[in-house]
């Protein structure tokens, strides 16, 4: 299954404010940390290796 | 004038005048090994088992003073039991399952390495290094005693070498001054910073890390220390930004506090500076200091290990950072790929090219020793911010999260790497059979009626025979292939042979590696990959 580029959240907004809201109240730091346990959390369920590969390249692919 | 460069622990082969150094033409030797730490005197018992004279000159008289090593594999183990010595080490060392990984102050969790039954060595003891060089010492000793053709020659330092087609000249010095001997073949076992790279001009690339590492081997009176290893990051008594404490023999255990890199090497060593890390770490135990040492890594290897008569092993071909034992570790598994190769080389049983697949397959185990080493010291010693905020991202989830745990790296440890799909490798003929077995792999061990399968391999190359018929031997191209028969087998020998198979026949190189196997005897099949095991393929 390749990695899915189409739109797949039922409430884009509502997803969108959790994840805004989910870093409330903290310092830069703490939300790199955060934000790096999210993405490991998030890898884990995926789990298939080309999916998180395809996933790699697509993020790296916005920056320089 | 040899001066030492460090202190000895052992004392085992003092200089003594050697004939050579009076003959008047230089006298030429079948196989000269240059340096007499582990690799080199564990070279010299393979090949003098073998029958083989060998002469191993290094620039000392006996085993360096300090650990460095304390973490033996299974496989390094069972080696050095093929040679007679591995039994010792056993005894000798301490035996450790548990490991507890800590963030801070806090566990983050513990793993156990869960030993299967059924080996004859445990997954790992800790041993000073200076005992596991010993132990091949004494091995040596009684071997020469029952004819075996091996020399230690302490305080002979090589000096200068000329390669040349077919045999390499050695300038060596020693108390009594210089003298010159020649070599069909010279194995490199000098170490890290091998001279004799140098002296050849041959590279050693690699990468540098960055980051100093305290070692400070203490002894205290205390059994409250469990025999585990236990590895901070970040601790919270600060002495270091990762520590680990480890047990070894004579209650004696291994502290080593990572202490970042532009440090003042001779301060930090200064024995009320050592303390204060220790006290810091270990408020109100009492301990005696044994050794101490900063050291720091790097992780690379030759491009070539073999350049026409002169072959390298061990550190001086490789090298990798301490986290996961991959050096004595790997030196041992060139050692036992290296022994029957040139014994067969020498014998003139099999072509000059079978040489080659020593660099072909510890070249692989090499690289993928690099990778795993490197992989587990940008996790202890993450390069940038982004890579410590992931590395305590893990050590958070870790603590609540199974899922986490599999990516704490504090030191994958040392395994050996299974030749697939290279040079001497052959065919997978059999259906159903386990993967940690196929061609390739080094021989699981497994218990047989009198003791243990390893140890009935022998010194050469093995027919394994579970559950059907086959010749007792096999000549092929001068080469005798002996048939290890085993029937009605059960249990391990089943789970680790024969899988869903009913019947197999395994090929096993002399180092114990399985070089084909199918789930029938076929002459022909066997033949050809003998010859292809061989080089002659
Ligand atoms: C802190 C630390 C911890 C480690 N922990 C582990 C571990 O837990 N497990 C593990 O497997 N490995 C470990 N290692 C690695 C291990 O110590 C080495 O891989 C091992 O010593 C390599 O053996 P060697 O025989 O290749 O080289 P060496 O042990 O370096 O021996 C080379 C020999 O050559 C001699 N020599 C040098 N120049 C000359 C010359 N010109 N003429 C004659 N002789 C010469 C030297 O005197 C020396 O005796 C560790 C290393 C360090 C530094």
């Amino acid at each position: 299954m390749p990695l899915n580029t189409q739109p797949n959240l039922a409430k884009p907004d509502d997803f969108y404010a959790q994840l805004i809201a989910t870093h409330d109240g903290l310092s830069e730091d703490e939300s790199a940390s955060l934000n790096a346990r999210l993405i490991l959390l998030l890898a884990n369920h995926i789990g298939d290796p080309a999916v998180l590969q395809e996933a790699l390249n697509t993020a790296r692919a916005g920056a320089a | 004038m040899i001066q030492d460069r460090y202190q000895l622990a052992f004392k085992l082969y003092p200089y003594a005048r050697s004939a050579d150094q009076d003959a008047a033409q230089p006298v030429r030797h079948p196989v000269v090994i240059m340096g007499g730490g582990p690799i080199g005197v564990a070279t010299a018992l393979d090949l003098g088992l073998q029958g083989i004279p060998v002469v191993v000159l290094d620039d000392h008289e006996g085993i360096g003073q300090g650990s460095r090593a304390i973490c033996f594999a299974k496989r390094c183990l069972e080696i050095a039991d093929r040679y007679g010595a591995g039994e010792a080490m056993l005894d000798k060392g301490v035996v450790w399952n548990l490991g507890k990984v800590f963030h801070d102050d806090r566990k983050v969790f513990e793993f156990n390495l869960l030993p299967e039954d059924g080996h004859k060595f445990p997954a790992f003891i800790n041993l000073q290094q200076p005992y596991f060089e010993k132990f091949l010492v004494d091995r040596v000793r009684q071997a020469q005693a029952d004819g075996a053709p091996i020399e230690l020659r302490g305080k002979n330092r090589v000096d200068s070498v000329e390669t040349h087609d077919d045999h390499v000249v050695l300038n060596i010095t020693t108390p009594d001054g210089p003298y010159t001997i020649e070599a069909d073949w010279l194995i490199g076992a000098d170490g890290a910073s091998s001279p004799l790279r140098g002296m050849m001009g041959l590279d050693f690339d690699g990468r540098v890390f960055e980051d100093s590492f305290l070692i400070a081997d203490i002894k205290m009176d205390n059994e409250d220390f469990p025999t585990e290893r236990w590895f901070w990051f970040e601790p919270h008594f600060k002495s270091g930004a990762s520590t680990l404490l480890h047990k070894q023999p004579d209650g004696v255990w291994r502290v080593d506090f990572q202490i970042g890199w532009d440090v003042d090497r001779k301060h930090e060593l200064q024995e009320e500076n050592v303390r204060a890390r220790l006290d810091a770490m270990l408020p109100g135990v009492s301990y005696d200091i044994v050794w101490t040492s900063i050291y720091t890594f790097q992780c690379r290897r030759m491009k070539q290990f073999r350049h026409g008569r002169v072959i390298f092993a061990g550190d001086a071909a490789h090298q990798v950072s301490p986290f996961g034992a991959r050096g004595a570790n790997s030196g041992m598994q060139d050692v036992d790929n290296l022994g029957w190769k040139l014994g067969l080389v020498i014998g003139g049983k099999a072509p000059d090219a079978l040489l080659d697949s020593y660099h072909e397959e510890r070249a692989f185990g090499a690289d993928e020793n690099i990778l795993n080493s490197t992989r587990s010291t940008d996790f202890i010693t993450p390069k940038s911010k982004v890579s410590h905020v992931f590395r305590n991202a893990v050590l958070d989830l870790a603590e609540h999260h199974a899922f986490a745990r599999p990516l704490v790296n504090s030191g994958r440890l040392s395994v050996p790497c299974v030749y697939d799909g290279l040079s001497l490798t052959g065919e997978d003929a059999l259906p159903g059979g386990p993967a940690r077995s196929r061609p390739g792999s080094p021989c699981p061990d497994a218990p047989v009626p009198d003791g243990f399968l390893l140890g009935k391999l022998g010194g050469g190359f093995t027919l394994l025979t579970l559950n059907v018929d086959a010749p007792d031997t096999l000549d092929e191209g001068g080469i005798t292939i002996k048939r290890l028969a085993l029937s009605d087998v059960s249990g391990r020998l089943v789970e680790r042979y024969l899988g869903d198979a009913q019947s197999a026949v395994y090929l096993i190189r002399p180092d114990q590696h399985v070089v084909a196997r199918w789930d029938r005897f076929d002459d022909a099949a066997v033949r050809a990959a003998l010859r292809r095991a061989t080089a002659k393929g």
